[in-house]
């Protein structure tokens, strides 16, 4: 279906990233909303408290993010397109919480405008160290679905890709925007709502009982929500199809395996990448968010200055583009990973690369976007 | 030249950010080019300073940060003191000439000055002070045409006060002209 | 249909029956049977409890003591004329996932069938029923009720339910955990939802203890009561529920405890007709952990103990503050507070409309 033109601000802006992200949430029909005030992702709860009421859609403000990060749960079983917005220290707190959505194969969306830390760090100052964190943070094995906006235009498309992903995925998924982003203020496009497609929630209307759990054809179980008569069970714990806790390693595999296998079967689908002079490149930067506007202008130096230097963007951050990764490695000398962090998603790359060829990092204490002139002096050690 | 780098510093309240915004909504949107507005938050952005920078291009802008602007906007002293260092040789220096004491420059460095304030009781209402200054700032560096500059304006201020704020841009912009014609 | 109070029933239209496979022998039944009808019988079941036989058939008035307060939804009055085949929970609890976990002489069953009296009661349409828990043996609870049920994190049952009835106002959102998950891990969620006059029920079933985990001090342990991390008996101060949540600014404040299964079903059905925040304390035997530890009997001792102990408030003399609770010492209950204040959702679209007027698009429809 095609997005409500009363929620769409179609035109021209010139808008920062966080404002941006709203307007995409809102275009997405995301009509619940929980947060609680934390630098530098406040302005996505300040716009949703202001438009919310003259689009639709309720927002609250928690006594906390752990408050937050359950809450629109409860708004996503009333039936709504939910989310939370936050940064460093209150997404850490909402770390349970990601687990339970996870299980309980919830649609629903984190924005996380990441700072520095660790702890309050630097809270207005942009980094990129919470990316194995959304990938790992929450307790047991669980996959996710994350991706990293480089613009405030970014913002707006791939907030409303986090919504359609989380609607067909049945599960939690993160925009892992920064300060920079977030903060920074460039026109945004946006289009009319005929031109914005979207993923509507797939509700039971079969036959009771409804299994909760009882996956479709491709893996994913058909939700209900509050009030539809299916008088259904979703629980933290391990569950049968019909939702009801059992306790055995049986059970546990049997869901697990669908949990794992509904994000890793379509591993290749999800994976969203750009790739920028690769054809005779024998060097290649790898980066995503912020940061890869930096690694494209130091790959610009370096072909000024005659090296052949390539770049990978990665748009989706996870699941991992191991695929991608490794048909580069094995046609080109080096891979370095650009990013604001002491070697995040550098870890994964070389887990894929290093295999066939030489690996580098291009890392950060965070605080500071990279100097172009910093990671083409990483090109030249690296590729030494 | 195709990319043009703008620091705008000065007191909170005297609209500094949003004289930025019009800068870069007029460029990005009315001539359909490239503009990246980035802006100082936190701790350091409380207290009474106000500052933010406005890349201008033709090309996509990568690179967000601006260390060292071609064009340097001070509303303060403050302003003054904490970024003419950063001002590129040959580049402009925009003052509001009532509340910044210009130290020593860089020979290299044209000086425009504007009593804006001034200006800005004048017409009726200090609060307008920043739609003075930005029109001195298009009319002295050129960096948008007057077309488009005012667009930029109509496009950012609340619906009723356009007549209030094009006065203010059109004393602004007019006194840039005549100034820009004194310097040659 | 409830009977009209009075009218006395004829016996020779009501038979009870045992399933004795769910009896856990706590005899509760036994003792709180005001015609002493029933007798703990010699045999066992299949478990190794005596489940109860009906000793004196013709003594039997049906008041349902027996069927409201059995925490293992095991005995329970029929009726051809009365068209009553069942267990009065036998709709609103999942038959079909008993025997509960629950241990015999624990309270938590008998606060189930109060709660699913209560909504009979009310005359809540069991599709707008939600049902909301935390983790622990009372978060068990939304396990076993036969409506929509969220069984959710530790501590977050408040945020989740707020979240809820946020979205679906046409819901009726209640709350079921215990004193640990309500009100220390989520005793900050429970303050915030009253000030806020959250449009939720909170049924608080407090055992005095962390049962789930092996008995660990809480923060409604009375003072000097031994606990496992608190073997030499707690020192501090213990939370007095009716008083903070009365402080925090509820609409419905009340106490009982599962022996006064008739108040607890009243007070809980007043409670989720309200549409702000109501808490219903129910005060619940642990035996296993709380009993056992500080040699206070079984189930049934424990209970024999809360009609003792229990001291009905009076409006006059007694607020929430004299609702403390010490070691074995008296239990005040009742119905502490009764208020109208403006509910969440109420106050959140009242407020929007009267400041955005046209502009103002609502509440939205869920998807």
């Amino acid at each position: 279906m095609k997005a409500d033109p009363k929620r769409v601000l179609t035109g021209n802006h010139f808008i920062n990233g966080n404002h941006s992200a709203t307007e995409g949430a809102i275009a997405a029909g995301c009509t619940f909303a929980a947060g609680y005030p934390i630098t530098p992702s406040t302005e996505i709860v300040e716009r949703i408290a202001a438009r919310f009421p003259r689009v639709g859609g309720v927002f609250i403000q928690m006594e906390d993010e752990i408050a937050s990060s359950i809450c629109l749960q409860g708004g996503a079983w009333a039936g709504h397109k939910s989310m939370t917005v936050t940064s460093g220290p209150g997404f850490s707190l909402m770390m349970e919480h990601i687990g339970l959505a996870a299980i309980t194969e919830l649609p629903c969306v984190f924005i996380n405008v990441q700072r520095t830390g660790p702890s309050t760090g630097l809270p207005t100052k942009v980094g990129q160290a919470d990316m194995m964190q959304a990938r790992w943070g929450s307790h047991g094995d669980y996959e996710v679905i994350a991706l990293a906006p480089s613009s405030p235009q970014d913002c707006f498309d791939f907030t409303i890709d986090c919504f359609n992903l989380a609607e067909e995925y049945r599960t939690p998924v993160f925009l892992m925007s920064d300060e920079m982003v977030g903060h920074m203020t460039e026109k945004v496009v946006i289009p009319e709502a005929d031109q914005i497609d979207l993923l509507e929630r797939k509700f039971y209307t079969g036959p009771k009982p409804y299994l909760p759990y009882k996956p479709e054809a491709n893996g994913i179980p058909l939700m209900s929500k509050a009030g539809m008569g299916h008088h259904y069970h979703i629980t933290g714990l391990t569950h049968d199809d019909r939702g009801y806790p059992v306790l055995t390693k049986e059970v546990q595999e049997t869901m697990m395996e669908r949990l794992m296998g509904k994000i890793n079967d379509n591993r290749e689908k999800l994976m969203r990448v750009e790739e920028y002079m690769m054809e005779d490149a024998d060097i290649v930067l790898v980066s995503y968010g912020i940061s890869f506007r930096m690694a494209y202008k130091a790959m610009e130096m370096a072909r000024e200055k005659g090296m052949k230097v390539g770049l990978l963007r990665m748009i989706t951050c996870w699941p991992f583009p191991e695929s991608k990764i490794r048909e580069i490695a094995q046609k080109v000398n080096s891979m370095i990973m650009v990013e604001l962090n002491y070697g995040q998603m550098y870890i994964e790359m070389d887990r894929f690369a290093n295999a066939y060829c030489k690996t580098g990092l291009v890392g950060s204490p965070c605080g500071e976007v990279h100097e172009p002139e910093e990671i083409f002096a990483g090109i030249q050690e690296i590729a030494k | 030249m195709t990319t043009q780098e703008v620091r705008l510093g000065g007191f909170g309240g005297q609209g500094v950010i949003l004289a930025g915004m019009i800068l870069g909504r007029a460029k990005s949107i009315f001539e359909d080019k490239f503009a990246t507005l980035t802006q100082d938050f936190g701790p350091e952005a409380r207290g009474g300073a106000a500052s933010c920078a406005v890349i201008l291009s033709d090309d996509p802008i990568l690179y967000p940060n601006v260390f060292t602007p071609d064009v340097l906007l001070a509303m303060s002293q403050g302003a003054f003191d904490k970024y003419i260092g950063g001002l590129k040789k040959g580049g402009i220096l925009v003052i509001e000439e009532d509340l910044v004491n210009v130290k020593e420059v860089d020979p290299s460095i044209t000086i425009f000055k504007c009593p804006a304030t001034r200006f800005a009781e004048e017409i009726g209402r200090k609060i307008v002070l920043n739609i003075v200054m930005y029109g001195f700032l298009v009319a002295v560096t050129g960096l948008l045409s007057e077309e488009t500059a005012r667009k930029g304006v109509e496009a950012s201020i609340p619906k009723g006060t356009e007549k209030l704020n094009f006065a203010a841009f059109e004393k602004g912009y007019q006194y840039g002209i005549e100034q820009k014609a004194k310097t040659g | 249909m409830a009977e009209k109070k009075g009218k006395k029933k004829d016996p020779k239209e009501w038979r009870l029956e045992i399933d004795a496979e769910r009896c856990k022998g706590c005899g509760f039944c036994v003792e709180f049977c005001p015609k002493e009808t029933l007798a703990m019988s010699d045999g066992f079941n299949s478990k190794g409890y005596h489940p109860p036989v009906v000793a004196a058939p013709d003594t039997c008035t049906y008041c349902d003591m027996c069927e409201m307060v059995c925490p293992e939804f095991a005995i329970y009055a029929t009726s051809e004329t009365h068209k009553k085949d069942a267990h009065l929970s036998d709709e609103y609890v999942r038959m079909d996932r008993m025997p509960h976990i629950w241990c015999p002489g624990c309270g938590i069953g008998t606060v189930v069938n109060c709660l699913t009296k209560a909504l009979i009661d009310a005359g809540i349409d069991r599709d707008k029923t939600q049902i909301v828990s935390g983790i622990g043996c009372s978060g068990r609870v939304a396990g076993y009720v036969n409506v929509d049920s969220y069984h959710t994190a530790h501590g977050r049952a408040i945020p989740f339910a707020t979240g809820l009835a946020l979205g679906a106002p046409d819901q009726k959102v209640i709350v079921v955990s215990g004193d640990g998950d309500l009100t220390a891990i989520g005793g900050n969620h429970f303050f915030h939802a009253a000030r806020r006059n959250a449009n939720l029920t909170v049924i608080c079933i407090n055992n005095f203890i962390y049962g789930m985990t092996g008995g660990q001090v809480a923060p409604t342990t009375p003072e000097t009561a031994i606990a496992i991390t608190t073997p030499y008996g707690a020192f501090d101060q213990p939370f007095n529920i009716p008083f903070i949540a009365d402080s925090c600014g509820a609409d419905y404040v009340s106490r009982w405890t599962t022996y006064h299964v008739r108040h607890l079903q009243n007070s809980i059905k007043a409670a989720i007709q309200k549409d702000g925040f109501s808490v219903v304390e129910a005060i619940s035997p642990c035996p296993t952990l709380y009993g056992r530890r500080n040699k206070l009997g079984d189930g049934l001792d424990m209970m024999k103990f809360y009609k003792e102990a229990a001291v009905r408030m009076k409006k006059a003399k007694h607020t929430t503050a004299d609702a403390a609770i010490g070691y074995q010492n008296q239990i005040l209950i009742g119905n502490f507070i009764d208020r109208e204040r403006p509910s969440l959702v109420k106050s959140m679209d009242e407020s929007l409309k009267a400041k955005i007027g046209d502009k103002y698009v609502g509440w939205p429809e869920p998807i």
